[in-house]
């Protein structure tokens, strides 16, 4: 934890869905709702993000249409609705960036954590080492009945077993990331073997929803285990990223409730045994950013008026000018938080507002990178790339 | 051939790039021989293709490691990609190349499939491809979290059905949902867009699909499979069979049977290409090649490797034998196979018994070791000689209806394929029977398929079922 804390830059990533987090943003002049479904598109919001120095981009994503009701489709048509899978979206834009990190949700609660090992894993070889993974789980109705293998009875302890569910979901993404070691491929030609056996590891996986066999068939990818993030708003959710995340997401609304919120999490870390094992945490926060605060708010009420009422969000949202929101994100980390995921209301315009606007006010205040001086997500984020579990020492 | 190209337009030759597999016909041993995971090979071998102005890459699927005797099996390249994945990132370094990938229906669930290849397609602007293929087998899903195998005799029923699925979840989307009108705010026409239901023994599912009909509106679907199953299933569902590269007589056998089948299912004759794959190789003249040809057979077929096959046959341990001396005894073992595994191979030998007493007498009369055995009976190159042989044969094979066009699957990565690019390509040029530029931009346009409407394939599936 000492090198987490002791950096002077902050980490800053974007959060991308659609045309921006407001239900009426692909409303604005700027935005392109007809293109959301175009690789151009996305290629050129993560190119946004790149020459704003960002760590990383995240991708959102579910497994049904984007609603306001937790558990079925509501029937609106006045927003966005429809989606790509965001796994493919990352990799596609992948060989088009050099630095910024490419981090894509995946419902854990329906796929297969084969899959998606190998497909993170893909991702981070295709990216050479700036890939990571949100995994979400989906309580959600609708979604079950897409897959028709599970039915999820709704109930106090149906969130909880979500989550236990979802942190052997990540041991397995980690044991099959490690079923490979780094150097199992010899390419002994005397020999005639391509890969040393004793280098490829079973992960004989059981628990209580699964069991997976290994290895891989996707050698070890090169940051050897992908950072995995999640995003948690309650004590399930703290103990998830405290036993298996590289970075967690949260929701705090002051920086009291910041505070309060990562003695959760390290105390969660303390208790899982991972008290030393570094994990970033940042806020998430919804911006809605002009060079003149009063032209901020009025948009935001525009935005909302457009929308029949104000934006309901987990995410606080913080309205004003690049300069307020810099003195904000400052004062908060003194909470304990490394930075944090800022979630544009409006796309184009609020993205830029972050890399045109706040990016150089931070960097004025020496809280910024000024370059990027690593090629890997986890040489951004200061992570070490983990040693190999199976590997012998 | 004359004859035929005086009574009809000659045809157009269609080739497709298949990135090197993983086993022994991909030689790793070569000095040329480079990464099979870096993205970097993946680019050069898509890009050459494009530059060759292929139809497309493709990509095979293998979902556990290979083991034989209770291993891991070593001998061969070993590794690869997610599917979707490297497609996706393909789909960013080239601009008109076909991108076709090769997934399970047992192992995955038609929701997912569905969208991951619709957002291929859209990322790519319509060059999505499906090569589906099924399985059955238990020690593949012993990786996946359910299980999954299924009876034998159950997995094309699984496969149509899933296949069927996913028809219905592409089609859910007809493509004028998407209005986006920000002075209305009308951004969908109508709430219930992506809607579905399905119910049957294998998939009890329904709701809203979630991804928008893509530019082709819905991947072009291959089948891989020689069996009178897969023959009809590809008869009645796909755009294109892959399948194994034969001689010419065979080949017009296969490809006259297929085409037939297509009538009872209400297509017709160009709505499914017949596309074997093969191997190629080339040098400066005809006896050179051949030359070559035998060095890269010994290079495929290294002593240990033709115990390895042997074992597959005999489902014995064999590695006490002397792969350069005669072939053994005993005979195989009629039981349950259990020497290899994850090997669609291994269940081609339908009467292990009989073939080991065709090898035995094969080695005997030619006085063949072990390994110069395996090297004749496995794997031998579809095509080799000077790029003018080989380019006269291709089209021969296509101009007399053997193939629609070939799958050519290089033996070294990721250059391969270059000197087919550089000195093949271009005579198939001269001679008129393939591309000098692309002239669409998707795959089915590619391919001379018309392009797909969601009634046409509603009503194609009541009639085929």
């Amino acid at each position: 934890m000492a090198g987490l804390h002791a950096e002077t830059s902050l980490h800053l990533a974007a959060a991308l869905d659609g045309a921006g987090w407001h239900p009426a943003a692909w409303r604005e002049p700027d935005a392109r709702p007809g293109d959301l479904l175009t690789a151009g598109y996305w290629a050129a919001l993560v190119a946004e993000c790149e020459d704003g120095l960002l760590d990383f981009a995240t991708f959102e994503d579910s497994l049904s249409l984007q609603s306001t009701d937790p558990d079925r489709p509501d029937q609106r048509i006045d927003q966005v609705r429809g989606r790509l899978d965001a796994v493919l979206v990352a990799a596609r834009v992948g060989p088009l960036t050099r630095h910024v990190g490419l981090i894509p949700t995946a419902i854990v609660t329906h796929t297969e954590p084969f899959h998606l090992s190998k497909a993170i894993a893909t991702l981070d070889w295709v990216t050479s080492g700036r890939a990571g993974v949100r995994v979400k789980v989906s309580p959600r109705q609708d979604e079950a009945a897409h897959f028709g293998r599970r039915s999820l009875s709704a109930g106090p302890g149906l969130v909880d077993d979500l989550m236990h569910e979802a942190a052997d979901y990540v041991e397995v993404l980690r044991r099959l990331w490690d079923s490979w070691e780094d150097d199992a491929e010899i390419r002994d030609t005397a020999a005639g073997k391509f890969v040393d056996i004793a280098k490829l590891h079973y992960i004989d996986f059981e628990g209580r929803w699964f069991r997976v066999k290994g290895p891989s068939i996707t050698p070890r990818p090169p940051q050897g285990q992908p950072v995995v993030t999640a995003l948690a708003h309650s004590a399930p959710g703290y103990s998830l990223l405290a036993r298996s995340s590289d970075v967690g997401f949260v929701t705090p609304h002051d920086r009291s409730h910041a505070a309060g919120i990562v003695s959760q999490v390290r105390a969660a870390q303390a208790a899982a045994g991972r008290a030393d094992a570094p994990v970033h945490i940042f806020a998430d926060l919804l911006v809605y950013l002009d060079d003149d605060a009063n032209r901020a708010a009025a948009r935001k009420a525009r935005l909302d008026d457009l929308a029949g009422g104000p934006q309901a969000s987990d995410a606080l949202a913080v309205t004003g000018t690049p300069a307020q929101l810099a003195d904000l994100l400052l004062d908060w980390r003194s909470a304990g938080l490394t930075g944090f995921r800022l979630r544009p209301a409006a796309i184009p315009h609020d993205l830029r507002q972050v890399t045109r606007g706040l990016v150089p006010e931070l960097q004025r205040r020496a809280a910024f990178r000024s370059e990027y001086r690593s090629s890997s997500l986890r040489g951004l984020l200061g992570l070490p790339k983990p040693v190999n579990r199976y590997a012998a020492a | 051939m004359n004859q035929l190209s005086a009574t009809r337009p000659l045809k157009q030759v269609h080739l497709a790039a298949h990135f090197p597999g993983v086993n022994n016909t991909t030689v790793w041993t070569d000095p040329e021989a480079g990464s099979h995971i870096e993205f970097s090979s993946f680019a050069h071998f898509a890009k050459t293709a494009e530059r060759a102005k292929f139809d497309f890459l493709f990509l095979a699927e293998g979902l556990r490691l290979r083991e034989q005797n209770g291993r891991i099996y070593d001998l061969d390249v070993m590794g690869r990609p997610d599917t979707f994945t490297i497609l996706a990132a393909l789909a960013a370094v080239t601009d008109r190349l076909g991108l076709a990938g090769t997934i399970n229906s047992t192992f995955n669930e038609p929701y997912e499939v569905a969208r991951q290849f619709a957002t291929l397609d859209h990322l790519s602007g319509g060059r999505a491809a499906w090569n589906v293929v099924t399985s059955w087998d238990a020690f593949t899903g012993e990786n996946f979290r359910r299980g999954g195998f299924l009876p034998q005799d159950q997995r094309y029923e699984r496969a149509k059905t899933f296949l069927a699925t996913a028809f219905e979840l592409f089609d859910s989307w007809t493509g004028d949902e998407i209005v986006a009108d920000s002075q209305s705010g009308e951004f969908l026409a109508a709430a219930d867009a992506g809607s579905f239901a399905h119910h049957d023994e294998h998939f009890d599912i329904s709701g809203q699909f979630n991804t928008p009909r893509s530019p082709q509106g819905r991947p072009v679907i291959f089948q891989a499979g020689d069996s009178d199953e897969g023959r009809e299933f590809a008869a009645s569902a796909a755009d294109a069979i892959f399948t194994r590269h034969a001689t010419l007589e065979a080949g017009q056998a296969f490809y006259a049977d297929v085409k037939d089948r297509l009538a009872s299912h209400g297509r017709r004759p160009d709505q499914l290409l017949i596309l074997p794959a093969a191997t190629f190789v080339l040098a400066d003249t005809d006896a050179e090649a051949r030359e070559l040809a035998h060095e890269i057979r010994l290079q495929q077929v290294s002593g240990p490797t033709a115990i390895a096959f042997l074992e597959q046959l005999w489902n014995r341990d064999l590695s006490g034998y002397d792969p350069d001396g005669p072939l053994p005894e005993i005979d195989p073992d009629p039981g349950e196979h259990i020497v290899a595994r994850g090997r669609a191979s291994v269940r081609m030998h339908r009467d292990p018994v009989a073939t080991a007493h065709q090898w035995r007498a094969k080695a005997a009369a030619e006085h063949l070791s072990i390994r110069e055995l395996i090297i004749e009976v496995t794997g031998r190159q579809s095509f080799v000689g000077s790029a003018s042989t080989v380019a006269s044969t291709i089209n021969d094979f296509v101009q007399a209806d053997a193939s629609d066009g070939f799958i050519l699957v290089p033996h070294i990565t990721p250059g391969g394929l270059d000197r087919f690019a550089d000195a093949v390509v271009p005579i198939l040029q001269e001679q008129g029977v393939f591309r000098t530029e692309y002239t669409g931009t998707t795959l089915r346009e590619h391919l001379g398929l018309a392009p797909h409407q969601p009634e046409a394939a509603r009503s194609a599936a009541r009639t085929a079922s």
